[in-house]
């Protein structure tokens, strides 16, 4: 059980060099092994989607996977969505539309959409409320979040 | 003269944001300190029964497991004491830091392993053989009471009968037209922030002093309730409260897990982390809500309140907590909301049961006692055969009638409603909503087989306990200003809202101040973030210490000026002449460079103030599922003054998806056993973005507190005071069944059964 692996984690484009026990989770490798404490841990068993990073792209629930099933993968974090000084427009919207109070599941949320839009810039509303159903969030009631990641997918379709 | 306000009543964006956006957030499991141990607790796998033993040896044999408490290394401690409304005959009820000869619930923490890492600590908490003998649990409030097993005191599980009364309760039912009774009932649920609590000790040899990270709602109290359960000066205990992944009542109360970490640094000198998984927080955090009330109304022929007489129900799980009596009382206190009751009764039992002990949950007491009010109003409005608008209109307090005082108190203060409109908020709501057409909308829709309806209801909420706030502002050397107050964040956005309120005040931009908050070791007192007092109790203090700082500065100013301070202003961090447009300005910072700016002023009140509101749900049901749809919501709300008016909105859209979890999802479950059912979140269900409707907010500013100078008064619960009352009143509708909503949640089991027996 205690016997570690290593293996190597690929972060916003910078590699970790880590050692991990099997059992250890990919949320728990990002934020102790690797300092990257912007992807939250909520619930640890894939409900609340706080924990939410992209793996080659897909959105994965980082409680849920085991840290070595993502040796050699690329991930992104919240730590890579801004280009410097400039918020990636999803952050921007979130800010504009107030789509965030105490900001503890926002991350999960941002890399949620972000990697859903990309994926599919021409989304449905409808499709993305089923999308964005799949968090939680215990402070804003929802309405804020669907209006920026809304109004977020508009303005990375016109890029 | 002060320039009109640039920033009150705007909707700036918050200066929280930009952190949290980029992930640079500190929460409490972020905080790390070098060589820290993790604790792990070691929990009641039973409900109810004696500990015959605790065998840690496994447990201490494992590799990098450093230690394990148990009742024995913690029994000098004493328990964790009341924070609010202490009754003294609750006393012997209070939790000890670790379980003392009996477990009482579930989720009771009995003993503690210190570990290198957390997996390390959870293999050895598993590796832990607790053997209990089971006794029998007790699961209703509603059943006599039962023995209560103590040490030394001979106890029931009624550890308190509350009574609140005024007026001749009998002559009103003697002298009534007819009466109204319901038996009425509330599940249990509970606030469940996103972030689980989490909390990280760490003993300063150098400077004697134990930090506590992790710190939320209350951090100057806590600070003194550890220092004295600990035997420790308040000055060598501080408290740092970093971001706070939501609060809700439940986050930041002291909690065994508080105690235990604060004790554990100082015994082994070593920092001690302990963050909580969801399991433990759904079983070992507070719970809330759950009563049962009968109540009955004697009414005249028009339907007008006579008298309100209630016998309610509390479950209050295992032990009292740091809330002591107060979510019964609130609930007493504010069941008679916004109507002329003459005369009323409520006699209050506090009982204990085998389940998680409880404490407040956002509108505590109220999402309760409105719901129990809203549902008599509806019954009474059927009884006289006049419609739910209607029946409100004839009992509501009038506006000439404020202040109000209602001859009744809570939370030590006396309850008068400071201000309102209530009727005038009502009509708002009505048109908000478009109440006329949609009744006719929703007739048609019946016609053709739908089942779907409308529901109102009207609330009074308090806000902004005292009893004071401090607050010390300063210019810094280079201009900036940093606000230093007592009071916490739990996510509402107060630094943006004190901001505000201190740039309007002080004639600065709001960005250019920073407001610090939950730092024991920056002000000697505060009060902390709870009862929606923030914006009414700080701000007020800001406001005071920022025009206190202002005169100070235009004093200075004049001098250096040679001018007149009534021809000098402040205006975007300048000092500016007011008459001569000639002469040069002056840059705050150079001014804060020769002279210390600093002023300090201290907002005291013995009244809270009484926001109010009114909502009106839509919902359908669907009759082969028991399933329920929320399809819109409207929501007016009266704060007086709205500092921010989106983060007033952002208040009460969360507060509303609170409250349709409580009214239509959320409920902690237990078996006959006592062994809890709802321990992940696949089994409590909180609303996601498919179950939050559309919503329309109405704002209103109709009546300004009198109370303090902005006319301020809170936003943080009325969003979810009355949603369970509305829904409630919408299902009813929808079915065409006045009353048949009797219990929340209206889960689809509990929809099912009741269309069953139709």
């Amino acid at each position: 059980m205690t016997d570690k692996t290593n293996i190597t984690l690929t972060i916003n484009g910078r590699t970790h060099a880590v050692a991990v026990e099997p059992r250890r989770t990919l949320a728990d490798a990002i934020r102790e092994d690797c300092g990257q404490t912007g992807t939250h841990i909520g619930c640890e068993h894939g409900v609340c989607g706080a924990c939410t990073v992209l793996v080659d792209g897909e959105p994965v629930r980082s409680c849920l996977m085991f840290a070595v099933q993502a040796n050699g993968k690329k991930i992104r974090t919240v730590e890579g969505l801004a280009d410097g000084d400039t918020l990636h427009p999803m952050q921007q919207a979130f800010m504009d539309h107030h789509g965030l109070q105490c900001g503890f599941c926002t991350p999960g949320f941002l890399m949620l959409a972000v990697g859903v839009l990309e994926r599919e810039p021409d989304m449905s509303d409808e499709d993305l409320l089923d999308v964005l159903s799949s968090n939680l969030c215990r402070c804003t009631g929802y309405q804020n979040i669907i209006k920026a990641v809304r109004a977020a997918a508009k303005e990375m379709r016109g890029k | 003269m002060t320039a009109p306000a640039k920033f009150v009543g705007r909707s700036v964006p918050r200066l929280e944001d930009r952190l949290l956006l980029l992930g640079q957030g500190r929460f409490a499991a972020d905080i790390n300190f070098p060589g820290q141990w993790t604790m792990r607790v070691v929990r009641s796998p039973v409900a109810h029964g004696k500990i015959l033993s605790i065998d840690a040896h496994a447990a201490l044999a494992l590799p990098g497991v450093h230690a394990v408490w148990t009742h024995r290394d913690v029994a000098h401690l004493p328990p964790i004491p009341f924070r609010l409304t202490g009754l003294k005959t609750l006393e012997p009820y209070r939790q000890p830091v670790l379980a003392n000869e009996f477990v009482r619930y579930v989720g009771e923490p009995v003993a503690v392993v210190f570990a290198e890492n957390a997996y390390l600590a959870e293999d050895a908490a598993d590796l832990i053989e607790v053997s209990v003998e089971e006794r029998r649990a007790t699961l209703l409030a509603t059943e006599d009471p039962d023995l209560y097993e103590h040490p030394c005191e001979k106890l029931t599980t009624e550890a308190s009968v509350l009574q609140k009364a005024y007026g001749d309760i009998d002559a009103a039912f003697r002298g009534a037209h007819a009466v109204v009774a319901l038996e009425l009932s509330i599940g249990r649920h509970s606030g469940v922030p996103l972030e689980t609590r989490g909390a990280i000790a760490r003993y300063d040899e150098a400077r004697d002093v134990l930090e506590l990270h992790g710190a939320a709602k209350v951090p100057h109290w806590n600070r003194d309730t550890l220092a004295q359960m600990l035997g420790r000066t308040r000055a060598s205990v501080q408290l740092y409260e970093g971001h706070v992944g939501g609060g809700f009542g439940i986050r930041g109360e002291i909690y065994p897990e508080d105690v235990l970490v604060g004790a554990a640094a100082l015994f082994f000198r070593k920092a001690i982390k302990w963050i909580e998984d969801r399991r433990e927080h759904l079983i070992a955090a507070n719970h809330s809500r759950e009563q049962t009330h009968r109540v009955r109304a004697a009414i005249d022929a028009q339907g007008r309140i006579l008298g309100i007489d209630d016998e309610f129900f509390h479950d209050n799980g295992a032990y009292m907590r740091t809330h002591a009596a107060t979510v019964p009382d609130l609930a007493a206190a504010m069941l008679p909301g916004p109507y002329r009751v003459p005369a009323y009764r409520a006699v209050g039992h506090i009982r204990l049961t085998n389940k998680t002990p409880c404490g407040t949950y956002r509108a505590p007491g109220r999402y309760e006692s409105t719901f129990v009010r809203e549902r008599l109003l509806d019954a009474i409005a059927t009884k006289v055969g006049v419609d739910k608008a209607e029946i409100r209109r004839r009992n509501l307090i009038g506006k000439s009638a404020m202040p109000y005082a209602l001859g009744l108190d809570t939370l030590g203060t006396k309850i008068v409603y400071d201000s309102g409109d209530y009727s005038g908020l009502l009509d708002k709501a009505l048109a908000l909503a478009d109440w006329q057409n949609l009744q006719q909308e929703l007739h048609r829709r019946r016609q053709s087989g739908e089942k779907v309806g409308a529901g109102l209801a009207m609330f009074v909420e308090k806000s902004g306990l005292g009893p004071f706030d401090t607050v010390r502002i300063e210019v810094k050397s280079d201009g900036s200003v940093e606000v230093v107050t007592g009071v916490a964040s739990i996510g509402q956005g107060v630094e943006t809202a004190m901001a505000q309120i201190c740039a309007d005040a002080l004639g600065v931009n709001y960005s250019d101040i920073k407001v610090i908050h939950g730092q024991t070791a920056r002000i000697d007192k505060g009060m902390g973030a709870f009862a929606s007092r923030v914006t009414v109790m700080c701000g007020e203090a800001t406001r005071m210490a920022a025009a206190k700082l202002r005169d100070h500065l235009l004093l200075l100013a004049a001098e250096l000026m040679q001018s007149k301070k009534d021809d000098l202003d402040i205006r975007d961090g300048q000092i500016v002449r007011l008459k001569s447009s000639s002469g040069p300005s002056m840059p705050l910072a150079e001014l804060a460079r020769q002279h210390p700016l600093t002023a300090e002023a201290t907002f005291e009140s013995s009244h809270m103030v009484y926001p109010y509101g009114v909502h009106i749900a839509v919902a359908r049901v669907d009759a082969d599922t028991g399933g329920v749809t929320v399809e819109r919501y409207a929501i007016a709300y009266d704060v007086g003054r709205a500092v921010n008016p989106k983060l007033v909105e952002g208040q009460i859209a969360g507060g509303l998806a609170q409250g349709i979890g409580g009214a239509l999802l959320e409920e902690f479950l237990y078996d006959d056993a006592g062994e809890p059912l709802s321990v992940t979140f696949a089994d409590y269900l909180m609303p996601t973005a498919r179950e939050v409707p559309e919503l329309s907010i109405l704002v209103t500013e109709d009546a300004p507190s009198p109370l303090n100078t902005l006319g301020l008064k809170g936003a943080g619960e009325g969003g979810a005071n009355p949603v369970g009352a509305a829904i409630a009143s919408a299902i009813d509708d929808a079915l065409q069944c006045p009353g048949a909503i009797t219990r929340l949640p209206v889960t689809p089991q509990r929809l099912k059964a009741l269309l069953a027996v139709r």
